[in-house]
């Protein structure tokens, strides 16, 4: 199934298999966890950021794009919808490896990102739109009606206050992006799928597997909250609305 | 270009200290027509009316009557199809509609404050898409603030955070930011309680008495029109005009029979909420005991009340300084249509039965 390198790591050198727990093979060996920290884990946790915040950005760009073409024209939305529920309903264990085949990917990054960005699509096209569209219509009638041009009411009024909406998909969007970038590891050799992967091919010794779930799990919950807390600060008036 | 610059100049300064009546501009529909695609009947077949500078016009009929539709065709909201409207003069289909629509304030009855800016940025919204600088714009809002009776601090607020009759005052004095020569409003009071309506009324008729605007006001009640109006405009089905005129006029002489059903059958005592007791000829005391007191300034409809709740006795009219004016008696008020020139005087908007309610 891999045509790559190897995806089991060593344990961080010889003297990780002289940790008794690795020896025990405890379901959690602490001092492994340290002893493989710099060496292992937190580059595999800096490229799932990376992995992350590349699906996401780009992502964002094309389901923002995607919208404002739906808002301004609706006949875009039916289109756009099926076809990113298309590639929201491949699995995902076989939309990586059918991606490796695609000239020009192989076993890369770029083939990682092109599904991950593909996963992202439809939650964030739908929110942005739904965001955009429920701006109060008697809103829309005061901004045309005072003089605000089209451009001027989408950046000044539409956008705006469609943020909350926009941040709410952009949540679900990370938080699921952070789970399916395990999986990138398949196609390409970074990330906390590394671990994970790893410690699914080890029959006896499990701490990686916990290890790189546990880290991705703690992202996931970081990335939501540093969202929520962007929320807070971009949309004061919402806040102060639940206060 | 240059010549609409210099004005909108001028007119600011002018309006520095609360407006003066040089900032408002004679509207002319001429002819205006809207026929919507696709419907045989037009919406609008031929509407004719001139509103002069200063003076408050209201829209009001049945709905159907288009009078939404014509006040929208004024900011171009929705597009003419045959006719003309000028402002001061000038043709607005020859202006750029959103530049047309900066100059031209605009409050509905939902008044789609922005959820998502302070009270301040809100009513700064117009000057800000003028290209105002910071120090004229800060100064306009807390006038305007002012000028609404809203506190200073109110103005940090949210939108969800003011009751619905502020909120409405907000919206009023974001319409008036940059000092429009012309307001529409469209039922502005239409979704208030008839307790804040009644104020916010008055709250108009007094900022309008200081800001002197060009007013188009819509709505369906006859009651807000006679009260607000300088002239009203009584639309009928199908958008034709059935009568524009003062409200007096209107009251004394309605042009048809669906003018009278309009405005009721109780016309003579709305026409009595247009007049106080210094237009009647009060009988003068005569020793009685009057049963109670009332102020000159009463309008003859509200003095009617009182003297009948007293039983139909008569009661003391009061001048400004306590002075006796005379008896508000039944007859004194029934004779009140009789005299020589058949007419009352109408002195509701110079202001005596506003203040005093």
């Amino acid at each position: 199934m891999k045509g790559g390198g190897p995806v089991i790591p060593n344990f961080g050198g010889g003297s990780a298999h002289s940790l008794t727990c690795v020896k025990n093979n405890g379901l959690f060996c602490w001092s492994w966890f340290s002893s493989n920290w710099s060496g292992t884990l937190w580059p595999a946790l800096r490229q799932h950021v990376v992995l992350v915040v590349i699906a996401v950005v780009i992502g964002f760009a094309i389901a923002m794009l995607l919208a404002l073409l739906a808002h301004r024209y609706r006949p875009v939305e039916q289109p756009v919808i099926a076809f990113t529920s298309f590639l929201y309903t491949i699995p995902s264990l076989a939309f990586f490896e059918l991606l490796v085949g695609v000239p020009g990917l192989g076993l890369s990054r770029a083939t990682a990102e092109v599904a991950l960005v593909s996963y992202t699509l439809l939650i964030l096209f739908r929110n942005i739109l739904t965001g955009l569209r429920n701006v109060p219509l008697e809103v829309l009638d005061a901004a045309r009606g005072m003089g605000m041009s089209p451009r001027q009411t989408l950046l000044r009024v539409e956008l705006p206050l469609a943020l909350p909406a926009i941040i709410a998909g952009l949540r679900i969007a990370t938080v699921s992006t952070v789970a399916l970038a395990t999986i990138a590891a398949l196609v390409d050799n970074e990330g906390l799928g590394v671990p994970i992967i790893s410690g699914i091919n080890n029959y006896y010794f499990k701490t990686e597997l916990i290890a790189g779930g546990a880290l991705a799990v703690l992202l996931a919950i970081t990335a939501d909250g540093l969202l929520v807390g962007a929320q807070r600060l971009l949309t004061p008036w919402s806040r102060m609305r639940s206060a | 270009m240059d010549s609409s610059l210099d004005r909108d100049a001028n007119r600011d300064q002018g309006n520095a200290r609360g407006g003066d009546a040089s900032s408002a501009l004679e509207l002319e529909l001429r002819n205006v027509q809207k026929r919507y695609p696709g419907r045989r009947e037009a919406a609008i077949p031929d509407l004719s009316l001139t509103v002069p500078a200063g003076e408050v016009c209201v829209l009001v009929g049945p709905s159907g009557s288009g009078k939404t539709t014509a006040m929208r065709l004024i900011n171009r909201m929705i597009p003419l199809t045959g006719g003309d409207i000028l402002l001061g003069g000038r043709s607005v289909l020859q202006r750029d509609p959103t530049e047309l629509r900066r100059e031209i304030g605009y409050v509905i009855q939902q008044v789609g404050l922005f959820p998502h800016l302070t009270v301040h940025d809100n009513i700064a919204t117009v000057p800000k898409l003028l290209g105002w600088s910071k120090e004229r714009i800060e100064p306009r809002v807390r006038e305007l603030l002012e000028l609404i009776s809203l506190d200073a601090e109110i103005g940090r607020r949210y939108p969800h955070q003011l009751s619905g009759g502020q909120r409405q005052r907000v919206g009023v004095a974001r319409a008036l930011a940059a000092d429009p020569p012309l307001m529409l409003m469209d039922e502005p009071f239409g979704a208030i309680d008839p307790i804040n309506r009644a104020t916010l009324q008055e709250g108009f008729l007094a900022l309008q008495r200081q800001v002197r605007k060009t007013v188009v006001f819509v709505t369906h009640d006859i009651d807000e029109a006679i009260k607000l109006g300088d002239r009203i405009a009584i639309l009928r089905e199908g958008g034709m005009l059935a009568q524009y005129a003062t409200p007096a006029e209107i009251l004394d002489n309605p042009a048809d029979e669906f003018v009278a059903d309009f405005v009721g059958a109780d016309r003579a005592l709305k026409r009595l909420g247009l007049a106080t007791l210094a237009d009647v000829k009060l009988p003068p005391m005569n020793g009685d005991k009057p049963a109670g007191d009332v102020p000159v300034t009463m309008s003859v409809r509200d003095a009617l009340a009182a003297v009948l709740a007293a039983g139909g006795q008569p009661l003391r009219v009061l001048g400004d300084d306590g002075e006796v004016r005379g008896l508000a008696t039944l007859e004194a008020i029934g004779h009140v249509f009789d005299g020589s020139s058949g007419q009352l005087p109408d002195s509701v908007h110079a202001q005596a039965a506003a203040e005093q309610r």
